[in-house]
């Protein structure tokens, strides 16, 4: 199962990358345990995705919690607190 | 309804005089965010921005008696002066005006997907706006003291 995923502003620049398409690993189906899995690539994403960060998450462009679940061709996004206005 | 994400800045003047032309509107409540001593860039979540402030715009016609309303919020290079976003209400009475106006701000403030970068690096996000749109989360159209 293929899905989206993109990374804005702070985390876009520490992951050094906008986004990628990423085929799931069996056993991957939620927000949490994406970001726990992107995490086990270790380095920038270690730091950048790691427990302490506060990081929002978004399901095909809706704030979603952790325990979204996800489906084939869905669009998640990682990214900080918002600070618009 | 009007929702706009754009680089070009905007008339607030003409954007309030737009929404008066029904002659059943009696108030228009409206909020001007200026950039504030420091240039900066303003990232956005294309698609998603758009979707939140339509959200955030229903959610208050849920709430007040809205009969239009203007959201426009700019991305991009800002410098110090500059109008960032901008709400304006337009209601019967201004009690629905001003409710509405205060309830979009406070909620974009924390669910529209923008990001704000200073030469010193991303502006971090406060708790005091985390707080400023939890006190509307009582009754519809209540809010909470304090």
């Amino acid at each position: 199962m293929k899905v989206k995923v993109l990374y804005f502003a702070a985390l876009r620049e520490q992951l050094g990358t906008p986004g990628e398409e990423i085929e799931l690993p069996a056993g991957v189906g939620t927000v949490a345990a994406l970001r726990s899995h992107l995490r086990g690539r270790g380095g920038a994403w270690e730091l950048a995705l790691a427990e302490t960060r506060l990081v929002r998450m978004a399901v095909n462009q809706d704030m979603a919690p952790p325990t979204a679940v996800l489906k084939a061709g869905d669009e998640v996004a990682f990214f900080p607190p918002v600070t618009g206005g | 309804m009007k929702v706009s994400v754009q680089t070009q800045d905007f008339d607030a003047g003409a954007e309030m005089r737009a929404l008066s032309r029904d002659p059943k509107v009696g108030a228009v409540a409206s909020f001007v965010g200026v950039v504030r001593e420091v240039a900066m860039t303003l990232e956005h979540y294309p698609g998603m921005t758009e979707k939140a402030l339509e959200r955030i715009v229903a959610e208050a016609k849920g709430r007040w008696q809205v009969m239009d309303c203007t959201v426009i919020h700019r991305y991009g290079e800002l410098a110090p002066t500059d109008q960032i976003v901008l709400v304006v209400v337009a209601s019967a009475h201004r009690g629905d005006a001003f409710g509405a106006c205060e309830f979009i701000m406070d909620y974009l403030k924390t669910q529209a997907p923008f990001w704000k970068k200073e030469a010193a690096g991303w502006v971090e996000a406060r708790a005091s706006d985390d707080q400023a749109a939890e006190r509307w989360s009582g009754l519809p159209g209540t809010r909470k003291l304090g």
